[in-house]
């Protein structure tokens, strides 16, 4: 999934201050799976900011509302009774979504109420970990199913740095070394041959290094 | 503000601190008219919304009552209330509210002497912290305004 976290109050005031009326939306995928931006966040954000803008006197109307999905027009179509008579739009999906609104509602000032994170998985209940940085030409078939590109500091690609000792990266005592980890799962596996071949120079074109990427189906282009 | 009169939301599991301001009463125990009870099946189960809104409603103070470590009914919902009773006094920080008007606090079903003091040291400190930020506001701000 795509992690998210939500920005500071403060930072959030600002944005939202010189309007009178505001519509807040929600998305109810990855956001709302690492509590960030879902129906619940988007209740407590309302709440949160309301009360704090009371404070210095200003009262200000926030309108909720949470899509199925804020990256896809269809759904972000769904806005366009409430967003009749608000001043601003305050997106809590990840920078997708809120380009998505801010695509689709040209005159509308939209705001982020999220910093987007990485995409990861869940290591356990409240942690989320990165996973992948989309790299658009997938090594794990030949690392284990790990990844040295998200989870090496170094994106190192064959084989571990000196830095790496009893597991760990140099980097922290909190992060695994992905390179221990890769030659501890390829061992289990039995493979250890794969660990000796090497992995040719990456082409990082493919990873956003050929300028902004796009994938086309033909097949589904309408 | 010398007559103020804090309204404090409890939310009280409804194995322990429920059935104590039950034990309070039947004990003939005073405590004081301030506190406002809503019962929970369990303290796990009051989310950070519940307790934002009862702020955003007007309550000066609120308090999670759940079980004593170790004895919560469905395992550990009273460790998950601390953690989130924690999470939601940041936010209060950051609203300007204070987190110091939140509290989580835990009892035994039988220490019916424990709600009463608890619910008597709850008002006096939010009566020493005056009226919440946001409460006069609130109740001027529902109302209709000329225009
Ligand atoms: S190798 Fe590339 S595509 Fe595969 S997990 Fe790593 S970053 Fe993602
Ligand atoms: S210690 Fe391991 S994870 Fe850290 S940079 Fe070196 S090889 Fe990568």
């Amino acid at each position: 999934m795509i992690t998210a976290e939500r920005k500071p109050l403060e930072e959030l005031i600002e944005f939202v201050r010189p309007f009178k009326r505001i519509l807040l939306v929600g998305c109810n995928e990855c956001v709302t799976v690492c509590s960030a931006g879902g129906r619940k966040e988007v209740g407590l954000l309302a709440s949160g900011l309301k009360m704090a803008l009371l404070q210095s006197g200003n009262t200000i109307e926030i309108r909720e509302h949470t899509l199925e999905r804020q990256c896809d027009p269809e759904y972000i179509d769904e806005l366009l009774p409430m967003i009749d008579g608000v001043d601003a739009v305050m997106s809590m999906a990840c920078g997708c979504g809120v380009q998505e609104v801010a695509r689709r509602y040209k005159n509308m000032p939209v705001f982020p109420a999220v910093n987007t994170k990485f995409m990861g998985a869940s290591e356990r209940p409240g942690v989320w970990a990165e996973r992948c940085q989309g790299c658009g030409n997938c090594l794990l078939g030949v690392t284990g199913g790990i990844c040295p590109i998200a989870r090496c500091s170094k994106r190192l690609m064959n084989g571990p740095c000196g830095g790496s000792v009893t597991g760990k990266c140099e980097i922290s005592q909190d992060v695994d070394c992905a390179w221990q980890l890769i030659w501890d799962r390829l061992k289990e596996l039995g493979l250890e041959d794969q660990y000796l071949k090497i992995i040719p120079a990456k082409d990082w074109r493919t990873a956003g290094g050929g300028g902004p990427r796009k994938i086309i189906r033909e097949d589904l282009t309408a | 503000m010398e007559n103020f009169e804090p309204v404090i939301v409890a939310f009280c599991c409804h194995y322990c601190a429920y059935t104590a301001a039950d034990m309070a009463g039947s004990q003939r125990l005073t405590y004081p008219a301030n506190i406002k009870i809503i019962r929970v099946p369990c303290s796990g189960k009051v989310d950070a919304i519940h307790i934002i809104k009862a702020f955003e409603k007007g309550a000066d103070g609120v308090y999670v009552a759940g079980c004593l470590d170790g004895d919560c009914h469905f395992k550990n919902g009273n460790n998950r209330a601390s953690r989130r009773v924690e999470y939601v006094q940041k936010y209060l920080d950051e609203i300007g509210i204070g987190g110091e008007r939140l509290e989580m606090v835990k009892m035994s079903a039988g220490m019916g002497y424990l709600f009463a003091k608890i619910a008597s040291e709850m008002t006096e400190k939010i009566r020493k912290l005056g009226p919440s930020p946001v409460r006069p506001l609130t109740v001027q701000a529902s109302q209709p305004t000329a225009s």
